[in-house]
């Protein structure tokens, strides 16, 4: 039985899906626990970790800067809002998430073709152009996407077998709000495994030796163009998905929600949690979504107006994004494994140390 | 025929302006290798300097040229204080701290001045250029905007050219070990790049706000032309930059009179994605670009 489960934990895929199903229970635990603003909030943490994981793939691992996640999160939630149009309709969430990854992942490989093979800013300054772009797009094709109001998202029923499973695990009735936050957080498990498990993996060896060293990736036979457009399509699938979960969790894909804003703020996220690393995105994604609320506050109660306090979140986002490049640039946890590792070798050596004595 | 010579007369005048914004991108890019996407709201500060100073009663010259100082300091103080320090550091980590000071100075923007619309002064008139009996797109305002990006490239030309700093600072940009081995005070010529960056992209901030109105997100679409423009022209040439601005203005101008002006910075995105595509370069690339 414990080689068994030595096996499991020791095969990647294994450990991975361990960790899934423990994030599962604390998912379960803690959805229960809280008051339906809290599960509204959990969704958007959910949908901004979805977003911020897929874009720490992307400038962590394989070393490129993407400004237009924003952009792609826009493409998610309109291919959502324009499935969800009304109750009517009936089309199951799963394959609303499904379009929204795959339109985005079109899109994605548009832009990834043309930019994402080139070393260089080039990629930088495509999603940015894309971020700038698309709240246009919306508005010129008014009839089709709503304009500057945008299109209303309709969620369709709970199905009964839902209710019913939600009811037997918990003894508890199931609201829409944690309904909402559940779709939000099993979608983000399953992309985190994918994400995961791709990055463990050959795929994930590749977008590393182009980020470390381009010429010793060429001379070892990797195609440098197709690691990076790979890596950001997979980081724009991502995208995709978080943006269907926004329309569910805000029931509006509209163009002010997706300014160049939303791409900068998804790209200070990844930075303070540590590049590359999905549980620093997942912390990333939890300061964007309860920051604001303290700064503002604070804001608040040192005599500014409302809205003026309401811009201090950025700020400090900025600050902070300049700060931990210049001083503390592998992020909370990357800093944290560091401070591990550091410990680690120094109670080797005392080790050695005793021994030789 | 006239809505083709005031759209491409629009055009003509914007680019210039674009032509600005892609030096400043330009004159960064090549002493750096970093792209300054701080320079949008750098431009937006300096272009709020000026409209402190104007609404004192100063009068729009002493706004102008408070604009172009400050925007010539915040230039080296940013370098100094905040590139410099990851300078040998991945090159991402550049690019990130531009990002940054991107949502700082927005931030700042935002707290200290709100985001309310504010009207923003030109010093010549608005009114078109009569004709014979036809008004032409064309306005004191555009002249004076024409007139003021060819003094200034002039002035940089004439600099880099015909002076020991202009030399000194080219040799810098070109090899920095070598000139470092040759005297040359690397670390100054840097700054001073970013300086004149920055004041070029002052320019462009107050030209884009002339007879318009300023918010702390005003200038965030002509980074996107500006790096169009400048991709278009070769990110290595000052020419090419300028090259590329009004052949961008002009082709962005024609899409907003025909098509529709929501689909301008579609068009911006159309344009470089081809560019990448059939000639990563730019036009008037000095080098091959460089994928490795």
């Amino acid at each position: 039985m414990r080689a068994r489960l030595g096996g499991l934990w020791r095969s990647t895929l294994g450990r991975h899906l361990v960790v899934a199903l423990a994030a599962l229970v604390v998912l379960v635990v803690v959805l229960e626990s809280v008051s339906d603003y809290r599960n509204t909030q959990l969704a958007a943490m959910a949908y901004l970790g979805i977003a911020a994981g897929g874009l720490t793939v992307l400038t962590g691992t394989n070393g490129q800067l993407s400004l237009g996640h924003g952009a792609l999160m826009a493409v998610g939630a309109y291919t959502a809002a324009l499935l969800l149009p009304d109750r009517d309709t009936s089309v199951p969430l799963s394959v609303v998430i499904v379009a929204a990854v795959l339109t985005t992942l079109l899109v994605g490989t548009v832009v990834g073709l043309a930019a994402a093979r080139l070393h260089g800013p080039y990629l930088a300054g495509a999603t940015l152009a894309l971020a700038v772009a698309v709240p246009g797009i919306a508005l010129y094709f008014k009839e089709t996407l709503g304009g500057e109001q945008g299109l209303p998202v309709v969620m369709p029923e709970i199905p009964v077998w839902v209710l019913d499973l939600a009811f037997f695990v918990t003894g508890q009735d199931l609201t829409r709000s944690r309904f909402t936050a559940y779709v939000a957080w099993l979608t983000l498990v399953v992309v985190y495994l994918l994400l995961a498990n791709l990055g463990a993996g050959r795929t994930g060896r590749r977008w590393r030796a182009v980020r470390d060293d381009e010429v010793a990736a060429e001379l070892a036979g990797i195609d440098l163009g197709r690691a990076r457009v790979s890596a950001f399509v997979v980081s724009a699938a991502a995208a995709g998905a978080a943006g269907a979960i926004l329309a569910f969790t805000v029931k509006l894909a509209a163009p002010s929600a997706f300014t160049l804003t939303l791409s900068l703020t998804l790209l200070a996220a990844i930075v303070l949690g540590g590049l590359g690393s999905l549980t620093g995105a997942l912390i990333g994604a939890a300061l964007l979504t309860f920051l604001p609320g303290v700064v503002t506050d604070l804001g608040r109660s040192a005599g500014l107006g409302d809205i003026r306090a309401a811009e201090l979140a950025p700020l400090v986002y900025g600050l902070v994004m300049v700060a931990v490049v210049l001083l503390a640039p592998a992020g909370i946890v990357g800093s944290l494994r560091g401070a591990l590792a550091h410990r680690r070798s120094t109670h080797r050596s005392t080790s050695s140390k005793g021994t030789a004595a | 025929m006239q809505q083709l010579l005031n759209t491409a007369l629009t055009g003509l005048t914007l680019g210039m302006v674009y032509a600005a914004f892609a030096l400043a991108l330009v004159l960064i890019w090549r002493s750096t290798r970093i792209v300054n996407f701080a320079q949008a709201p750098m431009a937006m500060a300096t272009t709020f300097v000026a409209l402190v100073v104007i609404d004192a009663g100063y009068g729009y010259w002493l706004g102008f040229a408070a604009a172009l100082l400050s925007g010539l300091v915040l230039g080296a103080v940013l370098e100094r204080l905040v590139i410099r320090p990851a300078e040998g550091g991945p090159e991402i980590n550049a690019v990130i701290l531009t990002l940054g000071l991107f949502i700082v100075l927005h931030g700042v923007a935002a707290v200290v001045f709100g985001n309310r619309y504010r009207s923003f002064p030109a010093p010549f008139g608005l009114r078109g250029f009569e004709v014979g009996a036809t008004t032409i797109a064309l306005n004191g305002f555009g002249v004076f905007t024409i007139v003021s990006v060819l003094v200034v490239m002039g002035a940089l030309v004439a600099l880099f050219r015909f002076t020991d700093v202009g030399l000194r600072m080219r040799a810098a940009a070109l090899d920095q070990e070598v000139a470092r081995l040759l005297g040359v005070r690397v670390g100054h010529m840097l700054t001073l790049g970013w300086a004149l960056a920055a004041l070029v992209g002052s320019l462009a901030g107050l030209l884009i706000a002339g007879g318009s109105l300023v918010h702390p997100s005003y200038m965030d679409s002509v980074v996107v032309f500006g790096f169009v423009a400048a991709v278009l022209g070769g990110l290595d040439s000052p020419l090419g930059s300028v090259i590329g601005g009004l052949v961008l203005g002009v082709s962005l101008s024609f899409v907003s009179g025909y098509v529709g002006s929501q689909l301008v910075p579609l068009a911006a995105l159309a344009i470089l994605m081809l560019v990448l595509t059939l000639r990563p370069g730019g036009l008037f690339a000095h080098a091959p670009e460089r994928r490795v």
